[in-house]
């Protein structure tokens, strides 16, 4: 069962082959088993775990199952679970438990998942490692000395591992894309605006958004089909119709027309990785699409506009984590802004800081022009560079990442290399674009390789039956790490 | 030098409290005095997580108000964040409009009285724009600690910003009264200036008469009266005029005023030293405000005050001046134009004599809105309409107007009879009167034959007293004159 795909599980579910309470019993035992030396989860759910799967039980048992109902998932710790410890990775909120469901949490609820647990991250999803977390990092379950990437980490290994069937993820500048690539999962981050932000705890409110991480296409199909919906409580959310994002799943690919950017493959991207990304668009060839060669000449200015326009928008996001109301409270302070200083001081991480300081200061008087409406220009011709792009392409492919998982420890004292491992994946959000990372070869060491493909503004669909018909003619996605 | 050598210069920021039911990026009440945080939902006390969602009934107040005061309504205008860290602001920034606000420019007058005559002045706005208000700190009953309450966090607000276009602390007053009028008359704030639904900053400087450039000036903040308005900015005034004179510069800084002491004090630099780090707020899209939208509110819109002004003149044949003193409230205007309705547009003048007259002096006296007040519109049509057919004289009618106040009738006709204060206009009966009074007073009679214009309002008097007020004034004035043979 832990290698099912999640149409195989509703199945049994249906047929009555399991039951869900014994689908989580598995799932939470090989937690327990694993769970200590992986650090996926930061909470698992236990009884309350088996609470819901009784409830899906019932619901199966009436007739009134959803394709979904009674499989287990976890979700990433950055979305709010009423009763549920939520910490985003970090002491600041290590003893808040939410009074209230995100969106996308409700939403599983009412597709009657059972949630397993919440998984660890990178704090406030600021990493591609997640050694950033208060809770430790997270061991890559191919090389428990290599990172599983970040932020969505916990989520990735957890998966990988197959501690859980599937589980949420979200992605700022790549966090869901990278970890699956690390990880050797299917990753999908959608269109902005396409999954609620309402309960997902800020990082970057014009970047985050939520989307899966599963085994393969399929899976992600169904389960965004579960978590894209327009809501009322985000403004951002965009209202339109529903859509089944499997619909198009079986389509052939004669036709397809495949952009490959030659900035994704200059310098800096590693032989194996370059290898195993030529060798999937040669599949794609076979399996009837074309390659086209094609340009995003502002790409290089991603990173640095990244990294002015989310710090300064996390800088303000985080500024609500200030020991007042709730959260980490400095045991001893003096006047009101030394329990500020305190709190915050003691509340979060290194990397935490460095992204408030980079971001107040570029907000600040005098520089606000220089970086902050600079990196908006910027953003502006990375979008219109896609834009132009899509003129001659239906979906664009590349390399997730330029590396396989590296090592712990390798990259944490260096920022600057840290942050180039977004280096393509961070445009995709600066253009508010889905993206979504499959796995397509093994590189150096036998680690994961992931490709990366890019779609048009709600091009979800369109994505999800490029990566299904080519987890028809391979097995990428079928390989399991050795444990 | 001294005062008459300066020219005070004052620009005024106002808070209005738009009258929404819910907040402005929240569905939480906006009632006042429910308890401490009862009415702060998950994104007023920012939960981890929560996203503001713009109420239009706050956006649609605003098209209100620029439209009244002839402002450009945005088509598309933005929400800011404004950042800094204060335990009643749970977000660690406010939600506010920097660069683009919803309202831009427009004008309104005010009235300015000095020296028993009133001019009409024209105050120009700067902006408005739309933001939230922060929760309350409690300072007092926590031993040692601070208490926050946030329930009012997440209040919409108009902030309503002048050009520096007054002159005095009473040209100021008079431009936050027709504010404060106005934002009622429109129906977009309660006014309540107890509950801070209303409230100013001053920003004040001086220059020497004729300049045309502008002094530093300081901002007096949290103004939530009138007299404190008043007093602030003379105090102000003067403390700036007296330190420039003694050789001193002022300093570019908030001041707070203190009523005990009437006396206004810097702020520590700390206390004020921001750098708010304003940018486009990314929960929040740019406020796009259609043409269609803004017709359908100027649709619903009240008639203004300027217009009612002049239709009350053309209308009513009321002077410039009763037509101005109606419209000053919305309250005040639609008493008027009820009382009208009922006893005819030939007494508009007399009924507008009562209402600024009677009406406003007794609901002055006992401190009570014109909608509290006891006499209906009706009901004082219901007298107009006596004395301008004779059945009772002006006198006469201000006790059954105390009558009616004090509930002793259903109407003037009801009070008339139950006291029998109609007046006598029968001539028989009046030249009865006349002869008795002639006789009695043969003093007044000799006195008046002897050229004495006096006595003969004496014998008025005799025959009004003798009937208790209730003989027709204009008939006795008649009746004697002929007797008299004059």
């Amino acid at each position: 069962m832990i290698n099912a795909s999640l149409k195989e599980l509703a199945a049994a579910l249906a047929a009555k082959q399991v039951s869900s309470v014994e689908l989580a019993n598995q799932f939470l035992d090989r937690i327990a088993r694993l769970n200590p030396a992986l650090n996926a989860f930061i909470t698992v759910g236990g009884e309350k775990s088996l609470a819901m799967a009784r409830d899906a039980d019932a619901r199966i048992a009436r007739g009134e199952a959803g394709p979904l109902t009674g499989i287990p998932v976890a979700h990433k710790d950055i979305f709010c679970a009423e009763g549920w410890l939520t910490t985003c990775g970090s002491k600041m909120l290590a003893n808040f438990v939410s009074p209230y469901d995100a969106t996308v949490i409700e939403r599983f609820k009412a597709a009657g998942t059972v949630t397993l647990g919440k998984t660890n991250m990178d704090e406030f999803a600021m990493g591609s490692s997640n050694e950033t977390s208060f809770y430790g990092p997270v061991k890559n379950p191919w090389d428990p000395g290599a990172v599983p990437g970040g932020s969505s980490g916990g989520s990735a290994a957890a998966v990988a591992a197959r501690l859980t069937p599937a589980a949420t993820g979200t992605d700022t500048g790549g966090s869901i894309r990278q970890p699956a690539a690390l990880c050797g999962l299917t990753g999908l981050k959608p269109t902005y605006g396409v999954v609620s932000r309402y309960g997902m705890i800020a990082f970057a409110s014009s970047l985050d958004q939520g989307g899966p991480m599963a085994k393969s296409a399929e899976d992600c199909a169904l389960l965004l089909n579960v978590m894209a919906g327009f809501d009322a409580r985000d403004s951002t959310s965009l209202e339109r119709p529903a859509e089944d994002y499997a619909r198009d799943l079986d389509k052939p690919l004669a036709g397809l027309r495949i952009g490959v950017p030659k900035e994704f493959f200059a310098e800096g991207l590693s032989a194996d990785v370059a290898q195993a990304v030529e060798a999937a668009l040669a599949e794609y060839r076979r399996l009837g699409a074309t390659t086209v060669d094609i340009s995003l000449p502002n790409m290089k200015l991603s990173v640095p506009a990244y990294y002015v326009i989310a710090p300064a928008e996390a800088s303000s996001n985080l500024s609500r984590f200030d020991g007042v109301r709730y959260g980490w409270r400095a045991p001893e302070y003096g006047d009101l802004a030394d329990m500020y200083c305190k709190s915050r001081a003691q509340g979060f991480g290194a990397e935490v800081k460095r992204r408030i300081l980079i971001g107040t200061y570029v907000l600040s008087h005098g520089y606000y022009d220089a970086y902050y409406l600079q990196a908006q220009r910027i953003r502006r011709l990375i979008a219109r560079d896609f834009v132009e792009a899509f003129k001659d392409c239906d979906l664009i492919m590349g390399p997730t990442a330029p590396t396989v998982a590296f090592d712990l420890g390798d990259k944490a004292g260096d920022p600057v290399q840290m942050y180039l491992s977004d280096i393509y994946t961070i445009a995709v959000n600066l253009a508010g674009l889905p993206g979504m990372s499959i796995p397509c070869g093994a590189g150096n060491q036998g680690r994961p390789v992931g490709l990366q493909i890019i779609g048009d503004y709600f091009g979800e669909a369109r994505m999800l039956n490029a990566a299904h018909q080519y987890q028809l003619a391979t097995d990428w996605h079928r390989r399991a790490p050795p444990i | 030098m001294g005062t008459a050598n300066w020219e005070i210069v004052i620009g005024l920021e106002t808070h209005a409290q738009l009258n929404t039911a819910s907040k402005i990026f929240s569905g939480a009440s906006t009632a006042f005095g429910a308890a401490p945080n009862s009415q702060a939902c998950a994104v007023d006390i920012a939960l981890p997580g929560v996203l503001p969602v713009l109420n239009r009934g706050a956006v649609e107040r605003a098209i209100r108000f620029g439209l009244a005061v002839g402002g450009t309504i945005a088509p598309h205008s933005v929400f800011a964040r404004k950042n800094y860290f204060y335990p009643d602001l749970p977000k660690g920034y406010q939600i506010s409009q920097y660069e683009l606000p919803v309202v831009s420019g427009g004008s309104f007058a005010i009235r300015v009285s000095s020296g028993g005559t009133a001019t009409e002045k024209t105050v120009r706005l700067t902006r408005a724009h739309l933001e939230e208000d922060a929760g309350k700190s409690l300072h007092e009953d926590f031993h040692g600690k601070s208490g926050i309450d946030l329930n009012r966090a997440g209040t919409p607000l108009l902030e309503i910003v002048s050009e520096p276009d007054m002159r005095s602390a009473s040209e100021a007053v008079a431009y936050a009264r027709a504010l404060h009028a106005l934002v009622r008359w429109i129906g977009i704030c309660d006014g309540n200036m107890q509950e801070g639904s209303f409230r100013c900053d001053a920003n004040v400087s001086v220059r020497p008469v004729g300049s045309d450039v502008l002094g530093t000036r300081r901002e007096i903040k949290n103004l939530n009266s009138f007299r404190f308005l008043q007093q602030a900015i003379e105090y102000e005034a003067r403390w700036q005029i007296e330190t420039l004179e003694d050789g001193g510069r002022i300093v570019q800084s908030t001041v707070l005023f203190d009523p005990a002491t009437g006396q206004t004090r810097a702020m520590r630099s700390k206390e004020e030293a921001h750098d708010y780090r304003y940018f486009p707020d990314p929960d929040l899209l740019p406020l796009v405000i259609s043409p269609a939208w803004i017709e359908e509110v100027r649709a619903a819109m009240p008639e203004l005050p300027e217009e009612m002004k002049a239709r009350f003149v053309s209308d009513y044949g009321l002077s410039a001046y009763d037509a101005a003193a109606l419209t000053a409230a919305r309250e005040t205007a639609d008493f008027f134009e009820q009382a009208v309705a009922a006893a005819g547009a030939g007494n508009a003048k007399a009924c507008a004599n009562w209402v600024m007259g009677e009406l406003a002096a007794r609901l002055n006296r006992e401190e009570k809105d014109t909608a509290d007040a006891p006499v209906t519109p009706q009901q004082l049509a219901g007298l107009v309409a006596r004395i301008a057919d004779g059945t009772i004289s002006g006198k006469i009618a201000k006790e059954i107007f105390d009558a009616l106040w004090n509930g002793e009738g259903q109407d003037a006709d009801a009070i008339i009879e139950a006291k029998g204060l109609k007046q006598i206009s029968d001539s028989g009966a009046l030249e009865k009167l006349i002869d008795d009074v002639l006789a009695a007073n043969p003093k007044s009679v000799e006195e008046f034959r002897a050229g004495k214009e006096k006595a003969f309002n004496a014998l008025v008097g005799q025959a009004m007293k003798a009937t208790k007020g209730k003989a027709n004034p204009q008939q006795v004035n008649e009746l004697l004159r002929k007797k008299l043979g004059t």
